[in-house]
């Protein structure tokens, strides 16, 4: 399909815009002046209506496709929210930073202050910021926080431990606060192998990141342990919440024992996904890390109104612009607002039954390298389909066929071929039999004609594509940019 | 059971699930949580249909001043959107998929992303540019240890006249590495600052600017660049997109990196965010280039395709080495964005820029010609520009507010030497009347 | 000409007491179609075992450790056009750096080729 470049023709318009009612101003100085304009495309209207509509139907998605992608939460996106984030459209987020701009404010300033509230009391924190604008930017937010606590104590924190299993956002994060990553192996039972960690563990160490359920989809009976362990030496215990889907209202990080979460509102929450962005990484701490929290900070006083709090002397600053993606909080506080506490409740109990379910039906023809009861979503490997020369990305690739999207694959890198599967708890027991029977066909294809795979997939735009290509050649703009 | 988490399985399918299983209650499949971790509370209010909620939500919004006259930046800037671009973006399969990780059943995400690096690389006057960052301010901290990493230095320079918020964003994100980071005073016409070129050394790896500027003056940077390139270290660029119709590219100024918001590019204002960040840059620096980068192959009947490339740079690879943490881009954003450009075309973007340019122009006589109000920028600005009043500039934002007019930026929290001093911005949503009678209002403020 | 080896699947060839680095066939396999070399600055001292350089395939990235200690005198800029010739001959025409060895005694500590072989073979 062309690209939009190359449908342009010169001279052709798309919107027209209003005309001028002031004087034209004089041009500007010729070392200032854009001697050429920007190439951008010359289409009409409709052209890229044509364009757009048909490019948008060489996409699977959540609303025309199952999409079991696991660790992504790929739930539906209920379509009141989008509704509900409209109303928001027109305001201003400077306003609130002029003085008094904050009474011209208060219903955005109560949305997101409200927001935060729900999220501290759904992960048992004490207070939680918005600002963070996705999950990896959360882990930035939540270390430096982490830093500066330790800091102001005075300590001298050289590392932050990390699971084996854990998503590299973490250690990514880490190290973007200048800190040393130490990993920890997983243990045969399928969580940190705790003898190890403890041996790890000094006074040097300043936080420990973990997702509970892990990436396997396992909960971790020691956690307790873990975070005990941390506390004697005055490190602390980091969630990664993206997660959280499996233990909506059963069990809540902050009374496990964590100090810093960060929740996805993209996934837990229900805000779609956009193709890739935008989310929103929201970040609950405990009390003693609240004087640290980002600029600028939503308050509320006693007379209920809210307000912008002056930039505190401990804050770390800020993160992003102003009060985070707001688009997509109030889209969240939709989310909870319609589901409250018996929906939320609901939402990890079903995505819990889901998950087991697919993972009892498939366990005789996959390996599954944890034979446990999962939470959310479950990890299988593909390593007895290798014996035949089928790998875990020619699964996928014959899932796509079937018009299912694949689950993730070769995530946790800890396990070889790996298939993690989270169907979540919007998708019916139909849907989940139809998947069963694609991927029970799929093993039995791997066993009588492996050699299929090759060709798949046969019914997409394109074929298999050349990855190497694309990354020896480096093409990333049309035509020379 | 009721529908509210849209969990659509009925008692009896659970019944079957779970004796397919051999699990008597969902109960049963919770039992690996020791009890003592259960959650003590989950006090939360009972949920309600969504016909309930919007009634809510708008009851809400309305806490909000409504219709407020826009002359207020900041970063953010109020501009007109083709409806074009909510009907095409609200497109499911485009807003309900997630990242193209396989590319097969994703060519309209990755196509679209690779046309919008393309229409970014023109913007800017660069050659490589990548699938968005999550915002303009974030997107110069990321520009920042870029140029540390291609340099091996660990120095910059940044003026005091780029966003007072980037600059906290810059200097948080730098905070616990081991970088120094020197802010030079800003001076309101940014032309040929010698400061700025005076505190390059050779162990600078990048100087960073804005054009226009915080103050809205608009500068030519090419003996910056020279004098930086001079010191083997880069120019780091944040343009303001809407600008670009109308002011030369950082790219033929001699930037090395240019970033800035895609906001004003068809993402509304809702009360800041989501918006994009772009980054681009020369395309000898593409593997340090922090994000997502979708490149252009074949397949394996020669069909052009697009990917995800240049993988082994980002965290899901490299994890703590990787060239950032980030994971997601802002590809719904970046989508918005690209389709506004598209809408408004080679001629219509240019258009575009002129009309703001006209209305703040035709806004800087009026204002300026107040009695003691003096407009403090020297030379060319953009739609931005700063007054200098005779009065607190905070004191009569205040009085102008009431009045349902947002004035502009008081440069008193910012720049606390500037007291009597407001930015204001005029786009092309400001009509000849909305600026009149804003003269009008403030010379009657001024007056009493 | 003796080759030695390294439990990171380095090689190391030793002519005239100049070291002639690369990594193995195996490892090359392992990563997949090589997109990216990144060479270490001639003049640069390393100490055995140390990161030397770093390579990318489409899916993976890797440090490579120096299999000896010394300076790097010379890099193979071939890599930097054409870094596929890794995988065509990884421990041939896809050497990476020649290093000037400080301490000949330290090849003891490195495998044999079949040592190397019978290690490849136990990481099943």
């Amino acid at each position: 399909m062309q690209l939009i470049f190359e449908k342009s023709v010169p001279g052709r318009r798309g919107v027209r815009l209003p005309a001028g009612d002031v004087p034209a101003a004089p041009e500007l100085p010729a070392a200032l002046r854009r001697q050429e304009p920007a190439a951008l495309p010359e289409a009409s209207e409709l052209d890229l209506v044509r364009h757009f509509t048909n490019l948008s139907r060489r996409n699977f998605s959540v609303d025309t496709n199952f999409y079991p992608l696991g660790s992504c939460t790929m739930k539906y996106n209920a379509k009141a929210l989008e509704e509900a984030a409209r109303l928001f459209a027109p305001f201003h987020p400077m306003v609130p930073l002029l003085p008094h701009g904050a009474s011209y404010s208060q219903g955005c300033l109560g949305l997101a202050y409200e927001l935060g509230a729900a999220l501290a009391e759904i992960t048992g924190m004490d207070e939680v910021t918005t600002q963070p604008l996705a999950g990896a930017h959360g882990e930035m937010t939540g270390i430096m926080l982490i830093a500066a606590y330790h800091n102001a104590k005075g300590n001298r924190k050289k590392y932050v431990v990390v699971p084996d299993s854990s998503h590299g956002t973490n250690p990514a994060s880490a190290a973007m606060v200048g800190y040393e990553i130490i990993t920890v192996p997983t243990a045969p039972y399928g969580d940190m192998d705790l003898d190890k960690f403890r041996e790890v563990m000094t006074d040097e160490v300043a936080a420990v990141m973990m997702t509970c359920p892990n990436t396997l989809g396992l909960f971790n009976p020691h956690i307790k342990e873990v975070c005990d362990i941390a506390h004697d030496h005055d490190a602390l215990m980091y969630y990664d919440g993206a997660n959280l889907n499996a233990i909506l209202g059963k069990v809540r990080p902050g009374d496990v024992g964590f100090d810093v979460i960060h929740v996805n509102l993209h996934k837990t929450f229900g805000t779609p996904h956009g193709g890739g962005g935008p989310g929103s990484g929201p970040v609950g701490v405990k009390k003693q890390l609240v004087p640290f929290l980002p600029s600028p900070r939503i308050v509320k006083y006693d007379d209920g109104c809210y307000g912008v709090d002056a930039p505190a002397h401990g804050s770390i600053g800020r993160t992003a612009g102003f009060f985070g993606n707001f688009g997509v909080m109030a889209k969240a506080f939709a989310y909870i607002t319609m589901l409250g506490r018996d929906g939320l409740i609901q939402v990890s109990e079903q995505a819990v039954l889901n998950a087991n379910y697919v993972m009892h039906r498939l366990k005789d023809v996959y390996d599954l390298p944890y034979d446990q009861t999962c939470m959310h979503e479950c990890v299988f490997s593909a390593a007895r389909q290798v014996k035949n020369g089928v790998h875990a990305i020619d699964i996928a690739k014959f899932l796509i066929d079937r018009g299912c999207h694949p689950p993730t694959v070769y995530f946790p890198l800890i396990v070889k071929e790996a298939i993690m599967i989270e169907p979540t708890e919007t998708e019916s027991k139909e849907t989940l039999d139809a998947f069963i029977a694609a991927m029970r066909e799929a093993a039995q294809l791997a066993e009588t004609d492996p050699a299929a795979f090759a060709e798949m997939p046969r019914t997409m735009p394109v074929t298999r594509l050349d990855e190497t290509k694309a990354a020896r050649e480096q093409n990333v703009c049309y035509f020379g940019c | 059971m009721s529908t509210a988490g849209y969990c659509p399985n009925t008692p009896e399918e659970v019944r079957e699930m779970l004796a397919a299983m051999g699990a008597s209650s969902i109960d049963d499949l919770f039992r690996p949580i020791p009890p003592g971790l259960r959650a003590r509370s989950f006090d939360l209010p009972e949920g309600m249909s969504e016909f309930e909620m919007l009634r809510r939500f708008q009851s809400l919004a309305g806490k909000n001043a409504q219709h407020l006259s826009h002359f207020v930046g900041g970063g953010y800037y109020d501009h007109l959107i083709p409806a074009v671009v909510d009907h095409l973006a609200g497109r499911a399969e485009f807003y309900t998929a997630y990242t193209p990780y396989q590319p097969e059943c994703s060519q309209g995400t990755l196509q679209a992303l690779f046309e919008y690096q393309t229409a970014i690389c023109r913007l800017t006057g660069m050659e490589v540019a990548n699938a968005s960052l999550y915002d303009g301010g974030t997107a110069l901290a990321e520009a920042a240890m870029m140029a540390l990493r291609i340099t091996g230095r660990n120095r910059l320079v940044i003026d005091g006249a780029v966003n007072p918020f980037h600059r906290e964003i810059v200097r948080t994100y730098l905070s616990n590495l081991d970088v120094e980071l020197v802010e030079i005073g800003p001076k309101l016409g940014m032309e040929d600052d010698l400061r700025l070129r005076a505190a390059i050394d050779d162990a600078t790896a990048a100087v960073l600017v804005q054009n226009p500027n915080f103050f809205g003056s608009v500068s030519d940077f090419r003996k910056l660049a020279a004098d930086a390139h001079a010191a083997g270290a880069l120019l780091v660029v944040s343009a303001y997109p809407v600008a670009l119709g109308l002011v030369e590219s950082p790219g033929a100024m001699g930037a090395d990196i240019v970033v800035g918001d895609g906001q004003s590019l068809g993402n509304p204002l809702s009360f800041g965010g989501p918006s994009f960040g772009f980054i681009a840059g020369r395309k000898e620096y593409i593997r340090n280039l922090p994000g997502r980068i979708i490149g252009e192959t074949v397949d394996k009947k020669g069909e052009r395709g697009f990917v995800l490339t240049l993988q082994a740079r980002e965290q899901h690879i490299k994890r703590h080495k990787a060239t950032s943490n980030i994971c997601s881009n802002q590809s719904l954003c970046a989508l918005r964005g690209l389709i506004f450009l598209s809408s408004l075309g080679k001629e219509g973007f240019a258009e575009l820029a002129r009309l703001n340019h006209d209305k703040a122009e035709y806004a800087k006589k009026v204002l300026g010609s107040l009695a003691g109000v003096e407009v403090m920028n020297g030379g060319v600005t953009f739609n931005e520009f700063t007054l200098c009043l005779p009065r607190i500039a905070e004191e009569v934002v205040v009085a102008l507010l009431k009045k349902g007019i947002a004035a502009g930026v008081p440069l008193s929290p910012y720049y606390p030497e500037m007291e009597r001093c407001l930015v204001v911005t005029v786009t092309e949503k400001r009509t000849r009347e909305e600026i009149d009678t804003l003269g009008r209002h403030l010379e009657a403020i001024l007056c009493s | 000409m003796e080759t030695y080896f390294t439990k990171e699947h380095e090689w190391v060839k030793v002519k005239e007491g100049v070291a002639s680095v690369g990594i193995t066939e195996y490892a090359a396999h392992q990563l997949g179609d090589v997109t990216f070399v990144e060479l270490p600055k001639v003049g640069k001292t390393v100490k055995q075992f140390e990161v030397l350089a770093a390579i990318e395939s489409v899916k993976a990235a890797s440090d490579i450790y120096a299999p000896v200690s010394g300076k790097v005198t010379q890099v193979n800029e071939a890599l930097d056009e054409r870094p596929e010739i890794v995988n065509e001959a990884a421990e041939d025409a896809g050497w990476m750096a020649l290093i000037e060895m400080a301490d000949p005694a330290e090849l003891q500590k490195l495998m044999t080729r079949d040592q190397y072989d019978e290690y490849v073979r136990s990481l099943g």
